[in-house]
This record gives structure tokens, C-alpha cells and sequence, in this order.
């Protein structure tokens, strides 16, 4: 995924030992325990189960972990630029112009007392000088590049007005408007018909390919992972099990070479093909987060 | 082109949402009619149950049978209790409610005075209770746990707790007795009164349609002591509501969107979560409006307020039931009214129950 954009050879995201602590009155909850990975233009999935620290971890990138969390790491560094040396409001104006995220549920996600155009211009305004008439141009051309059919009709409409479907193109407009390079998406189809998740894979993997973005995919679902990305950091307990490019995650052949809680993850996997009786119970190893 | 192709779905939505627009307006027309309705017979049946006699309220006890069967006859007690009703609605409907036995003039004309001065009162207080409660509301949720929300719950509980009519006099006692910074009690000094044309019955307005400033600020510094006693109640229940509006809507994804976008925090607050918040907010502050429109009885009879409550108060200990019906007619329009205005409030402010 190596594009000409990426001169320098330097990747967008650098993270090395990243933690994410919540200092709660019964003790210190360990959400993301060490956490090292490199980010280049390329889609990278991140999968594990529901409180492995995926979630955080995108979180702790935007600098958008709720109190009380505290993010710790060796390095957390942006195209070189030292993360955890910003105060607040220099991560806050990197938020949407250099990194997004698109989120699981649009009918959760858009404001619901606002028009999704204005949401999408709002998002355009913030980082560039713009007036209204230009962000509202602009933000129809984004609605078209999701592949909205009647953007000017859409802009008009309320969150409330538009399906699952069409929320999570206008979720994905309003993240990309003001042209970020990295683009986090957690569970971005997990609230979505299965009919329509594919649609919406295929509008987010385009604008991506063709921006030369950098994807991190947040994802329980290891087929999706699977087709999607080209490389994949398994997670359990805020700790990497393992990285292994996506194309290994169906090769039979590497099985061998596997982490044990990715071999059980592929294991609670129902085949089709070989359907079994009795899917086995996952046995995770306390020895993994030593 | 596209101008062309996308025309029609615009110009076809605009009388959609006019449509529902007009269907929702009838509909709240229609519960006004109904509840209206139904607030008259209401205070019709109330004047039937109660045990005072209206004969003998204007006879007296002493009248002979024969006066007493002549003005239960002019009374029109005779007829069937449907047709008093029809007469009862119909004289409420061209302004009659009757005449007060305690003030001997007609009831109607009772309320035109003292409701503007219970009008003003509950307006000032209720702005009070919402330019205060408001932002001490979102400075609680937003600090949570911290010590600005510790203030904002102290302020709460002084508000809820303390009985209105200590904090009353305290109040007299210190800006007024001490201090000296605003007037004592009543609504203008003897100076200005009567010298303003009554017009409105809100004396600040009519002073200031006058042109006489000097009596707008008397007006004022009578008024703003009882208003910051009543604003202080609203203060504490607008902003407890406020808190939690808003630490709900600032728990939303849609509140973890806008940041992403980089949206700043101020206007995250501001603009994405009260915004949200506002929509039930209205409802709160419109039913504290119209707790105080039914006017304040211990406010005001602690600064010698001739409004509602006072009056309202008076009629009932000395059972002049004409008095007592008309003015609870009065509080129950207005509240249908407030009503009124709060869904239509509710419905700009909430696309989805436009």
C-alpha cells in the first residue's frame, strides 16, 4: 500500500507501550495494558473481544478518553510530531483535519436536532476558512463521493430521516470532509443490516485507497478483518497477542505458527462447510497478560 | 442539470411539511377546545358542590322566604342544571364573572388588576430562574463531582429548603432596612401612584409607554427584590434540571462525534448539548412559570404584593365564591395557554416530533 504520497517513508502513526489506566475509587482498571504498533497507508485491523481495549486504544489516539482514564505511553507520534507533548488544544485541532473516526451506530452519532448536512459543514468549517456557501458546496460533494444519490435532498434531512444505512454515509462524509490521513472506524457496520454493510465497507475502502489514507479497522468480526485489511494486531486484555498480515488468518498452513488465542478465536468461528455440533469454549491463558 | 432533477423532491417535501405542520396545530386547537372545556365544568360543578348558599350569599341570612325565592329565580337556579351550565359558560365567554362580595366590584375587574402584577412578578422571577439556573446548571454538569457542581448543589438545596417567607424578610431586612438599595413593599411608591394610565396593569410597561422613567425605576426597585426571592426557587429547580439534561446529553456518541470532528469544547456544549437538552428544559422552566403565575401567596403577602395569590387567598377565607371561580378560571387559562406555547416550543425546538 506503499503510495507516492509517502515520501519519507515515515509512518503516520508511531505507538510504542501505550496504557490506558481508569483510576476508579475500587482500584486502577488496566483498559489497554502496553500497546505497540506503527500505522502506515495501509488498513489495519484491530481485533479482539468486547473489553480487550480496541475501543480505547482509538480512543486514546484522538485524545478523547473519558474521565477518569489516563493515557500513558513511550511514544505516541503523529507524521513525527510528538503526541503526548500537545496540550489539549493541539490535539484537539489535529481531531477531524488529520485524524477521524467513524463510529459503530449513526442513529446514536448524528445530533439528532440538526440537519446532517449542516453536521457535515460544521465538520468542514472548524478546520478550514470557509463560508457557508463554500462548506455547503463542499459538503454535497462529499454526500455525492459516499454515493448519495440526491445530496441536496439529504442535506435537508434529519438524522431521524435517514436509514442505517444512509447515516453511516453521512457519518463517513463528515469524518473524511476536511481530508484527515488517518481514519479510525470502530465497528463502523456492526449496527448495520447485513445487506448494507458490505456497501458501506466498499465506500469506505474506496475513499481510503484513493486519499492514500491510513485505516485502523476496529473490528469482532475476524471474516470482515480478513478481506478487508492487510494487516491485523490481535488483542486480549489491553495486551497484542500477535500481528500477523490478514491473508495468514484463513491460511490453514499457518496454523502452527499461531498465537493460541487467535487459533481459539478462528476455532469459535462456525463453518458452513464443516458444520460442527459443539463450537469449543475459548481458554484463555492468564499467563497471556503477565 | 442536477438543479433541474433535483427540484422536484424540494418543492414536493415544503407542503409535506406544512401539512403536518397544520395537522399538529389542529390537534393541539382541539385539545385547548376540549381542556377548556372541561375546565369550565369543572369550576361550574365546584359553585354547585360547595356547601355556601349563593342566594343567601346576596340575600343574607335574614331575608324573608319571598326575597330568597325572587333572587334564586333571578339567579336562574330554578332551571335545569344543563341550561345553568349553558348561561354559566355564556356569561364567562362575553366577561362576566360575576361580582366579589368582598370588593363589590365585578370579579373581572378584580383579576385585570392584580394578575398583571402576579404576571410581573412570575415573568421576572422565572428570567431570573432561567439566566441564572441555566448556565449554573451546565457549569455543574460539566465540572461534575468538582466544586462547582458542589455550589450549584448548595444553591439548589438553599433554594428548595429554605421556606420563602425567613428568606423573604431577611431579604427586606438587609437590602432594604440596611442597605437601602431597593424599595419595601407594595408595587410603586405613593409618589407614582396613580399617576401612570394604567394600560397594560404591568406598571413597568405602562410607565414606560408613558415615558415616565423615573416611575419605571421605582417600579423596578419595588419589583426585583420579590422577583430575586421567587427567581431563587426557580434558580434551584431550573438548574438541578439542567445538570441532568445535560450530563445525560453529554454522555451521547453524538457528543463524542462532534469532538472527533474537532468541534471545540464550548461549542460542544453549547451548541450540540443544550440544544438537546433545551427540549425538555422548555417543558421545566414553562411549568415553573406557571407555578408562579398562580401567584405566590406568602411572597406576596410579605411584600404587600396585590397580586393573585393574595387575592385569590382573601376570597377563599371569606367563601366569596365568584371571586374564588373566576380567578381559578383565570390560572387554568393561563395554564392551558403556557401549555400551548410550550408544545409549540417543543415542536421547533425537536425535529423528530415536528
Amino acid at each position: 500500500m506503499q503510495t507516492s504520497a509517502d515520501k519519507t517513508n515515515q509512518p503516520l502513526l508511531d505507538i510504542a507501550n501505550l496504557k490506558v489506566d481508569f483510576h476508579t475509587p475500587t482500584g486502577i482498571v488496566q483498559a489497554v495494558r502496553g500497546l505497540s504498533f506503527t500505522l502506515g497507508r495501509e488498513r489495519l485491523g484491530i481485533v479482539g473481544e468486547s473489553g480487550s481495549g480496541k475501543s480505547m486504544t482509538g480512543r486514546a489516539i484522538l485524545d478523547l478518553i473519558p474521565h477518569p482514564g489516563v493515557v500513558g505511553a513511550d511514544r505516541m507520534m503523529f507524521r513525527g510530531q510528538d503526541l503526548m507533548a500537545m496540550d489539549k488544544r493541539e490535539r484537539r485541532k489535529l481531531r477531524g483535519r488529520h485524524i477521524s473516526m467513524v463510529m459503530q451506530d449513526p442513529k446514536f452519532s448524528l445530533n439528532p436536532v440538526q440537519t446532517v448536512g449542516s453536521q457535515i459543514a460544521e465538520a468542514y468549517r472548524i478546520h478550514r476558512k470557509a463560508g457557508a456557501r463554500e462548506a455547503r458546496e463542499r459538503s454535497l460533494t462529499m454526500l455525492e463521493s459516499v454515493q448519495i444519490r440526491e445530496p441536496a435532498r439529504v442535506y435537508d434531512l434529519y438524522p431521524h430521516e435517514v436509514s442505517g444505512g444512509m447515516g453511516q454515509r453521512v457519518m463517513i462524509a463528515m469524518m473524511l470532509i476536511a481530508e484527515p490521513e488517518i481514519l479510525i472506524a470502530d465497528e463502523p457496520t456492526s449496527a448495520l443490516d447485513v445487506t448494507v454493510q458490505l456497501q458501506i465497507l466498499k465506500i469506505l475502502d474506496d475513499l481510503v485507497s484513493e486519499r492514500g489514507m491510513g485505516l485502523i479497522f476496529i473490528s469482532h468480526d475476524l471474516h470482515l478483518v480478513q478481506s478487508f485489511c492487510d494487516r491485523v494486531i490481535v488483542m486480549y486484555g489491553g495486551k497484542v497477542m500477535e500481528t500477523l498480515p490478514a491473508a495468514e488468518l484463513a491460511d490453514e498452513t499457518t496454523r502452527g505458527r499461531r498465537h493460541p488465542y487467535t487459533l481459539g478465536l478462528l476455532n469459535c468461528l462456525p463453518d458452513l462447510d464443516h458444520p460442527r455440533e459443539k463450537l469449543p469454549t475459548l481458554n484463555r491463558d492468564p499467563a497471556w497478560l503477565a | 442539470m442536477t438543479a433541474v432533477t433535483q427540484a422536484p423532491p424540494c418543492r414536493a417535501s415544503a407542503p409535506g411539511r406544512l401539512g403536518r405542520w397544520g395537522r399538529a396545530l389542529s390537534r393541539e386547537l382541539t385539545t385547548v377546545v376540549i381542556t377548556t372545556f372541561g375546565l369550565l365544568l369543572v369550576t361550574f360543578f365546584i359553585a354547585r358542590v360547595v356547601p355556601i348558599d349563593p342566594v343567601l350569599a346576596v340575600v343574607g341570612d335574614r331575608a324573608p322566604a319571598d326575597v330568597y325565592e325572587k333572587a334564586r329565580l333571578a339567579l336562574g337556579l330554578d332551571k335545569p342544571l344543563w341550561h345553568q351550565f349553558a348561561i354559566y359558560v355564556g356569561k364567562v365567554f362575553t366577561g362576566d364573572l360575576g361580582t366579589s362580595v368582598l370588593t363589590s366590584q365585578k370579579v373581572v375587574d378584580d383579576i385585570r388588576t392584580v394578575f398583571p402584577a402576579t404576571l410581573e412578578l412570575a415573568t421576572l422571577g422565572t428570567l431570573i430562574g432561567v439566566v441564572i439556573g441555566v448556565p449554573l446548571g451546565i457549569l455543574a454538569a460539566v465540572n461534575q463531582g468538582r466544586w462547582q457542581d458542589q455550589i450549584a448543589r448548595v444553591v439548589g438545596l438553599i433554594g428548595y429548603s429554605v421556606p420563602v417567607f425567613w428568606i423573604g424578610l431577611m431579604a427586606l431586612l438587609l437590602f432594604y432596612a440596611k442597605l437601602g438599595w431597593v424599595a419595601g413593599p407594595g408595587r410603586i411608591s405613593v409618589v407614582w401612584q396613580d399617576i401612570v394610565t394604567t394600560r397594560t396593569g404591568v406598571i413597568m410597561l405602562d410607565a414606560a409607554l408613558d415615558g415616565e422613567w423615573e416611575a419605571f425605576w421605582d417600579a423596578f426597585s419595588h419589583l426585583i427584590l420579590p422577583a430575586a426571592v421567587l427567581g431563587l426557587l426557580s434558580v434551584a429547580y431550573v438548574s438541578r434540571m439542567t445538570r441532568s439534561f445535560m450530563i445525560g446529553e453529554l454522555q451521547q456518541q453524538y457528543v463524542i462525534a462532534a469532538r472527533v470532528k474537532g468541534v471545540s469544547e464550548a461549542a460542544v456544549i453549547w451548541r450540540h448539548a443544550l440544544r438537546n437538552a433545551a427540549v425538555p428544559l422548555f417543558t421545566v422552566i414553562a411549568l415553573s412559570y406557571m407555578h408562579l403565575l398562580e401567584g405566590s401567596v406568602l411572597t406576596e403577602t410579605i411584600f404587600a404584593w396585590p397580586g393573585l395569590g393574595r387575592y385569590l387567598t382573601n376570597a377563599l377565607l371569606n367563601a366569596d365564591m365568584n371571586a374564588v371561580l373566576g380567578g381559578t378560571l383565570v390560572v387554568g387559562v393561563v395554564f392551558i395557554g403556557v401549555n400551548l406555547l410550550t408544545d409549540i416550543i417543543g415542536r421547533l425546538a425537536d425535529p423528530r416530533v415536528r
